[in-house]
C-alpha cells in the first residue's frame, strides 16, 4: 500500500513535468502574475493553450490518435490534470465540449459530423456547449418542451433552455429537444447539434446572486436546422442523453472551495469567542476536526479510484459520493468562517477579508454548487438507486403522453 | 498509486469472512448475549487454528510474522459478524503492547502464549466515568505491585493477562506507566459489569498487591506508549467500525427492499433512500480514511495520529449511523429482541467508546493539526 507511480506513471510523469516547464510558468514562480480577466484575451489565451496541448498529444489524452487525441490511458490523463494544476494555465472553457459534447457526437453523430466537429474542438479552434436544462425541466431534464417539427428536409425549433454555460461564447452546442408530445416524455425526444452563431438563437447572460454571470438563458425563434444535424433516430434523444450525461460526472470537477481546515486553524487563533482564543473553544474545535475527516475522507477516496485506475480496473461507486460531500462540506466550512469573524462576516471585500474572503465566496458559491452537475438530492438517488439498488421513484407520467402529463405553470 | 490492500491480503479477508459467515451467524452473538457467556468459544477456537491470533507477532515468538495490513483486514471481518470473541483486546491492544513496547524477556513470556490463543489478554486503563488522563489514574504500582481498581475492563473475566495504566508517581504524563499484570498470580479479583452490549463482557477489575512488572523496562513512559497503543487500535478498530457498518447497511437495504407500505416498497421513498445513500456516504468516507490509518500504522508513518485519529472518528460516526437508522428503517420490528438490529446497535456504541470516545480524539487530532500549522 503506497502512493508511488508504478514505472511507467514515473516517466510519463517526468515527461510531462518537461514539457510543462518549457511551454508554461509555475504558479509557484508566477508571483504577480494572473490570467487574463478580459474574456476575449482569456478565450484566445485559452486557445493557444489547447492547441500547444493538442499538438503535443495532451488534448484528450484518453482519445484516439486518429481523432487528434493522445491515444493514452485514463491515468495519464489524470497524472497530466495533477501536473497542470502545478502552472499558471487556463483552463476550464473546453471541459464541456470536450467532457460531454464531443463525445456524444462521437457516439451518435453521421462520419461527416465528425469529421468535421472533432479535431477543430480538440485544438480548441471550436468551443462547445450542452443545451439541455430548462425552466420547467432541471433535475427533470426529460421533462423539457423545446419543440422541434419537422419541415421538409429541415427541422424548426422553439423555445428555450437555461443554465448553458458558456453560451455566450461557443460556437456550437448539442441541443436535446421535444420532436413528439404525443408520446410519453423519454420517448420525445431528439438531439441535434446546431451552430450557436445562427441567427434565431439568442444568448442572454443570467445574473447568479454570486453577481456573476456564467451561465445564459439561450432562446430559439424558428431556428431551422437540418435533418442532417440530428444526433441519433428521432425520439432517442433520451438514450442520446445519456451518453452525455454518463460523461457529465467525469467532467464537473470536485472542487472543494479555497478555505480548508488550515485557514479555518489560522483565523480561529486570530478571532476570539467570549474574549479568548476561538481556537481554544469546543465547538470550534469540534468543526475542524469533522471536516479534517471529511476533507481526507474524500482525498482517499479519490486515492482509491486511482488505485482502480492505474491497475487499468473500472472505478467502483464509491466516486459518486464526492460531490455529495464536497458542496456541503464548502458551504458549511464557508458559513463557519463568517460566523467567526462576527459582524464582521458580513463584509465581502478580498482585501478586507481573511483568507482573501474565501469563507464569503464559497458561502455564495456553495449555494449553485449543491445544485449544478446533480442537486444533493439526485445524488443521493444516484447512490440508492444505482449503488444500492433500491428502486427508483414513482413517476406518475412514465406512461401518460407528454401533452396529458401534469404540468406546472 | 497502490492505494489498495494486495491480493494476498483480500485472499485472507475472504477467507476470515467465510470462517464467520458460516461460523459466527448473528445467533451465535445473540447466544453469548443471552447466556452471558464470556465469548464464543467455538468461534474463538476456529480463529485460534486459523493462525488469526498470530497474524502480526513476530515468528520468533511463535507469530506468522505479518503486519498491520493483515490484521485490518481480519478487523473488517469481525465488525462485519459482530464477533463475540476476544480478539481486540487480546490482538490489537493487549498483543501489540507488548510487541511495541515490551523487554525481550516480556516478549519471551507474553507474545507465544497470545499467538497461539492459549491465553486471552486485555488492556486495563478507564477508572470509571470519565476519560483517563495523567491526572485521574489512582491504581498505584509499587514494589512490583499494583492496586486500584479499573472500570470497565473489557474481557477481564476471560484474561490472564493485563495491560493496566498505573500511577508511578511523578508529575503530569511522566506519572503514568503501564504494568504487565499476571491475572491468575493473586491479588485479583473480578466482578462482571452490565453494559449496553453483553456480547462482549465487561468486568470492574479490583487489584490488591497484585504482583506487576512496568511493561519495558522505564517508569513514566506509559502515557506516551499508551497513546502509541490506542493509535493502532483506533485504526484496527475504525476497520471493525467499517465492516459493521456495511452490516447494517445490507440489512436495512434488503428490508426496505422487502417491506411494503402505501402499496410500495418502503426502498422507494426518497426518505428512505436518501437515509441509506447517507449511510453509504458515511461508510465510504470511514473506509478512505481507515485505509490511509491501514497505511500510516505499517508504514509507523509520520502522520500515524492524524490518520487514526481521523479514521476512529470516521468510523464511530457511520457506524453509531448506520447502525441507529437500520433500527429507524425497519420500524417497529427492529426495536424487538427477536430482531437483529440490535447487537449493531450496542456494538456501534461499544466500539465508539471503546479506547476513546469520538470527542476525545477529535481533540487529540486538532492539538496535532495545531501544532503542525504553528510549525
Amino acid at each position: 500500500m503506497d502512493f508511488n507511480d508504478t514505472p511507467e506513471e514515473a516517466a510519463y510523469r517526468k515527461q510531462v513535468r518537461e514539457w510543462l516547464d518549457k511551454n508554461a510558468t509555475r504558479k509557484a514562480d508566477a508571483k504577480g502574475m494572473e490570467l487574463p480577466r478580459d474574456l476575449n484575451e482569456l478565450i484566445a489565451q485559452s486557445k493557444a493553450w489547447q492547441a500547444k496541448k493538442a499538438d503535443a498529444g495532451y488534448a484528450c489524452i484518453t482519445w484516439p490518435k486518429e481523432w487528434g487525441g493522445g491515444g493514452g490511458t485514463t491515468i495519464q490523463n489524470v497524472i497530466y490534470g495533477q501536473e497542470e494544476a502545478n502552472y499558471l494555465v487556463p483552463g476550464g472553457i473546453f471541459a464541456i465540449g470536450l467532457g460531454m459534447c464531443i463525445p456524444t457526437v462521437m457516439a451518435w453523430g453521421s462520419e461527416e459530423a465528425k469529421k468535421r466537429f472533432v479535431a477543430p474542438a480538440v485544438r480548441g479552434d471550436e468551443i462547445w456547449c450542452q443545451l439541455f436544462s430548462e425552466p420547467a425541466g432541471g433535475s427533470d431534464v426529460a421533462g423539457l418542451r423545446t419543440r422541434a417539427e419537422k419541415d421538409g428536409d429541415e427541422w424548426v425549433i422553439n423555445g428555450q433552455k437555461v443554465w448553458t454555460s458558456g453560451a455566450h461564447f461557443c460556437d456550437y452546442g448539442i441541443l436535446l429537444t421535444r420532436t413528439d408530445p404525443n408520446v410519453p416524455k423519454h420517448k420525445g425526444l431528439t438531439m441535434f447539434w446546431i451552430d450557436m452563431k445562427d441567427p434565431a438563437v439568442e444568448v442572454r447572460p443570467i445574473k447568479q446572486m454570486s453577481g456573476g454571470a456564467e451561465f445564459n438563458e439561450v432562446f430559439f425563434t424558428n431556428l431551422r436546422v437540418k435533418d442532417s444535424q440530428r444526433l441519433g433516430n428521432p425520439g432517442d434523444g433520451w438514450k442520446v442523453a445519456l451518453t452525455t450525461l454518463m460523461n457529465e460526472r467525469l467532467a464537473v470537477g470536485g472542487s472543494q472551495g479555497n478555505a480548508d481546515t488550515d485557514d479555518l486553524i489560522e483565523l480561529a487563533r486570530d478571532v476570539t469567542v467570549a474574549g479568548e482564543p476561538a481556537i481554544r473553544h469546543g465547538g470550534v474545535r469540534e468543526r475542524i476536526a469533522d471536516w479534517y475527516v471529511q476533507a481526507q475522507g474524500l482525498k482517499f477516496t479519490k486515492f482509491r479510484t486511482l488505485t482502480a485506475l492505474s491497475k487499468g480496473e473500472t472505478p467502483g461507486p464509491e466516486s459518486s459520493i464526492s460531490k455529495i460531500v464536497a458542496a456541503k462540506k464548502m458551504q458549511d466550512l464557508g458559513s463557519f468562517g463568517m460566523d467567526l469573524q462576527d459582524m464582521g462576516g458580513v463584509i465581502r471585500d478580498r482585501k478586507l477579508s481573511p483568507a482573501d474572503g474565501a469563507y464569503t465566496e464559497q458561502w455564495i458559491g456553495a449555494a449553485g454548487y449543491r445544485i449544478a452537475g446533480g442537486t444533493d438530492e439526485i445524488l443521493r438517488n444516484i447512490v440508492a438507486e444505482r449503488v444500492l439498488g433500491l428502486p427508483g421513484d414513482v413517476r406518475v407520467d412514465k406512461d401518460l403522453p407528454f401533452n396529458q402529463a401534469p404540468k406546472g405553470k | 498509486m497502490n492505494f489498495d490492500f494486495s491480493d494476498d491480503q483480500k485472499m485472507l479477508k475472504e477467507q476470515v469472512r467465510k470462517f464467520l459467515a458460516d461460523k459466527c451467524p448473528m445467533t451465535v452473538t445473540r447466544r453469548v448475549l443471552e447466556k452471558e457467556e464470556a465469548y464464543a468459544e467455538e468461534v474463538w477456537k476456529g480463529l485460534v487454528e486459523m493462525g488469526l491470533t498470530g497474524t502480526a507477532i513476530p515468528e520468533e515468538f511463535g507469530g506468522l510474522g505479518l503486519g498491520a495490513l493483515e490484521l485490518c483486514v481480519i478487523a473488517e471481518e469481525l465488525g462485519r459478524s459482530a464477533a463475540p470473541v476476544p480478539f481486540s483486546s487480546s490482538i490489537y491492544l493487549a498483543a501489540e503492547a507488548i510487541k511495541l513496547f515490551g523487554t525481550q524477556k516480556q516478549k519471551e513470556a507474553w507474545l507465544p502464549k497470545l499467538a497461539s490463543g492459549e491465553i486471552v489478554g486485555t488492556v486495563a486503563v478507564s477508572e470509571g466515568l470519565h476519560a483517563a488522563h495523567p491526572r485521574n489514574i489512582e491504581a498505584k504500582f509499587a514494589g512490583g505491585k499494583v492496586s486500584g481498581v479499573k472500570q470497565p475492563v473489557a474481557d477481564g473475566a476471560a484474561a490472564s493477562v493485563a495491560i493496566v495504566a498505573v500511577n508511578t508517581g511523578g508529575s503530569g504524563e511522566q506519572a503514568i506507566s503501564l504494568a504487565i499484570v499476571d491475572l491468575k498470580a493473586g491479588g485479583v479479583s473480578s466482578e462482571p459489569v452490565r453494559t449496553i452490549d453483553p456480547s462482549r463482557q465487561h468486568v470492574t477489575l479490583t487489584l490488591k498487591d497484585a504482583p506487576a512488572e512496568i511493561l519495558g523496562d522505564k517508569q513514566g513512559e506509559g502515557w506516551s506508549q499508551l497513546s502509541r497503543i490506542m493509535d493502532g487500535g483506533a485504526v484496527l478498530f475504525s476497520f471493525e467500525q467499517v465492516g459493521g457498518t456495511e452490516a447494517a447497511l445490507e440489512m436495512a437495504r434488503d428490508y426496505a427492499l422487502e417491506r411494503y407500505a402505501f402499496g410500495r416498497q418502503i426502498g422507494s421513498y426518497q426518505a428512505i433512500k436518501h437515509k441509506l445513500a447517507d449511510m453509504y456516504v458515511k461508510k465510504e468516507l470511514a473506509k478512505s480514511n481507515a485505509y490511509y490509518g491501514a497505511m500510516m500504522l505499517n508504514d509507523e508513518g509520520s502522520e500515524l495520529t492524524e490518520a487514526a485519529a481521523a479514521s476512529r472518528i470516521a468510523g464511530s460516526d457511520a457506524y453509531v449511523f448506520a447502525a441507529q437508522e437500520n433500527i429507524q428503517t425497519h420500524g417497529g420490528i427492529g426495536y424487538t429482541w427477536e430482531s437483529d438490529c440490535q447487537f449493531h446497535y450496542r456494538r456501534a456504541k461499544l466500539l465508539a467508546l471503546t479506547i476513546g470516545a469520538p470527542i476525545q480524539w477529535k481533540e487529540k487530532l486538532v492539538s496535532r493539526l495545531e501544532a503542525k500549522n504553528a510549525a
